[in-house]
């Protein structure tokens, strides 16, 4: 039954197959079998089967959506009323919120069941997940990889199949790289389509919640129920609610993938570029079209990513000052004092080395040079890619340049740590929808994952060419050793 | 450009975090690869080009200017680190 996609869970419920409890119990003992994962850091049991029992009772009235009774968990960047919420800062240890964010409140009133809260790097801010105050995340196709970051639990529970999906959040790539590390389905839509009310906020100009499943068909149920217009988010978009499921039987023939040059060059391993172009050719079998692009300056991504991802980081997390809630010293002589100690004991090195780079480039005589410089720069790559649209439906390339890495390979270097999102960082910036598939197996057998992206609000075209290449191959069904041992 | 000892401190008594000689030292040779980094930037040719805040652009929407119900005041404060009487406590600020 954990190997059940959330649409088959789904299906299994109203057909009175199996009971929600039954499930909350199953994960949940999942969970406790796998702690040494460390995916999860708030687990409830009383919370989730209470919950699973009001899906039961919704179940026998007849009132179930096709997620009602399917648990979830969600990354810890989204606040909750019945879980800590901590963003896996030292800062926020023990926080309980006085409300649950939108996307946490909408995917409840569909009726899933809350897992727990999901490990993740320190406000969002990694690429490893090597940056939490409570512990790595460890791979489960192999124990002395990284899941990737920041999403690092939501993506090692998925792949360990202790959760059919997970919430999780995407700034720089911090869906589609752990996606990609752990072999699992990761997608962020359009910038603006899911809510950020209650989303802890690390750079608010990209900051954009996703989600991460074992299949596309299982992140276009969910979003149907997850995404939409909040009026508590300002930059949330106003549109109508769309069936993002309404695409998935999309015919490839003639559709037109664009391969951008740029995520083929220097840096790429060979056998990250052997299973990408392998799938290249699966879509080519499936009646796809390959064009040639350009993103001339998608490598200045990294730059301008790193000017204003701190610059809003630093605006944002200025409001933990050890006064309203979250961590205070207990030693101070005044109040910057206590302000000074309570920031430097709460942020881990991560944080606070973004903080002070944003400090700086927000300071006075250097903002134009670097904010408003890295906005324009950020202009040319979002233009690059409407005039690559213009030739094609998609892009496809690499998500990362090797698969996973292992502990304190890159930990000591924040600038090669950084480059490890060359590949993701353009689409966030530019704010358009982009998922990473499953697509083979690299170096020690670890996972590569496809990037798939498209224009701004096409996600049902999007799900739809990953769903259908996910017909035609098994690479998002393999399970990681520690799972076919559950069995 | 390269950041020395003291714009570190500087940088950090502006942000509020308390370091130490020893992590500013640290934290200099870093943040100044980090701006060996951004440096690329400042070789762009960005003129007439407009900065962008926001992927799909547009105005700040704002909300009719009519009261909404408030969370209650006892849940907003349970995480405080120090309060009473419905107020939080700081160190006394006014002599």
């Amino acid at each position: 039954m954990f190997e059940k996609s959330v649409a088959e869970l789904g299906r299994a419920l109203i057909a009175g197959e199996v009971s929600a409890v039954e499930l909350a119990r199953l994960f949940l003992e999942r969970i406790d079998t796998h702690r040494n994962l460390n995916a999860f850091l708030d687990v409830r049991p009383e919370v989730t089967l209470a919950q699973a029992r009001a899906a039961d009772a919704r179940i026998t009235k007849g009132d179930a959506t096709p997620l009602t009774g399917v648990p979830i968990a969600h990354k810890d960047i989204f606040v909750t009323r019945d879980f800590h919420s901590t963003a896996s800062s030292r800062i926020l240890k023990g926080y309980m919120s006085p409300f649950d964010a939108t996307i946490v409140e909408r995917l409840g009133d569909a009726g899933m069941v809350v897992l727990g809260k999901l490990n993740c790097d320190e406000f969002a801010m990694g690429s490893s997940n090597e940056n939490s105050h409570y512990g790595n995340v460890l791979n489960p196709w192999d124990r002395s990889a990284v899941p990737g970051g920041s999403s690092g639990g939501s993506a090692a529970a998925v792949a360990a199949r202790i959760a059919p999906a997970a919430t999780a959040t995407d700034t720089g790539g911090s869906i589609r790289e752990p996606a990609a590390f752990s072999g699992i389905t990761g997608i962020k839509p359009t910038y603006g389509r899911a809510s950020r009310w209650g989303m802890i906020a690390f750079a608010s100009s990209l900051d954009q919640a996703g989600i991460m499943t074992r299949s596309a068909e299982d992140a276009a149920l969910i979003f149907n129920a997850m995404l939409g217009f909040d009026p508590k988010d300002s930059t949330s978009v106003e549109r109508a609610t769309e069936d993002y499921t309404r695409s998935l039987d999309l015919d490839l023939k003639g559709l037109r993938i664009g391969v951008p040059q740029e995520f083929f060059g220097e840096g790429l391993q060979a056998d990250v570029e052997k299973a990408v172009r392998e799938a290249l050719a699966e879509y080519v079998k499936l009646g796809a079209r390959l064009i040639d692009i350009s993103l001339p300056n998608a490598a200045l991504g990294i730059p301008v990513y790193y000017v204003i991802a701190p610059a809003e980081c630093s605006s944002n997390l200025s409001r933990f000052d050890g006064v309203r809630y979250g961590h205070r010293a207990a030693h101070y002589t005044d109040l910057i004092d206590m302000m000074k100690k309570s920031r430097s004991e709460g942020f881990g090195p991560e944080p606070k080395r973004r903080i002070l780079i944003g400090t700086y480039v927000l300071s006075h005589g250097y903002y134009d040079a670097y904010y408003i410089q890295a906005q324009k720069v950020r202009r040319i790559i979002a233009d690059e890619f409407q005039r690559a649209f213009r030739e094609c439906d998609l892009i496809a390339g690499p998500v990362t340049t090797s698969v996973a890495f292992g502990f304190g390979e890159k930990a000591a270097d924040p600038v090669a740590m950084y480059l490890s999102d060359l590949y993701t960082v353009p689409g966030s910036l530019a704010g358009i929808p982009a998922m990473s598939i499953p697509c083979g197996f690299g170096a020690k057998n670890r996972p590569v994952g496809l990037q798939l992206m498209a224009n701004y609000f096409d996600e049902a075209r999007l799900l739809g060419a990953a769903h259908r290449y996910q017909q035609a191959t098994d690479w998002h069904k393999r399970l990681p050793p520690l799972v076919q041992s559950d069995r | 450009m390269a950041l020395t000892l003291s714009d570190v401190k500087r940088i950090a008594h502006l942000a509020r975090i308390e370091v130490t000689d020893a992590e500013a030292g640290q934290a200099l040779g870093q943040l100044n690869d980090i701006f060996k980094l951004i440096e690329q930037l400042q070789s762009v040719d960005t003129s007439g080009i407009e900065p962008m805040s926001h992927p799909l652009g547009g105005s700040q929407r704002l909300r009719e200017d009519v009261a909404s119900s408030t969370e209650n005041r006892e849940a907003n404060m349970r995480n405080a680190p120090s309060q009473q009487d419905g107020l939080f406590l700081v160190p006394k600020v006014i002599e």
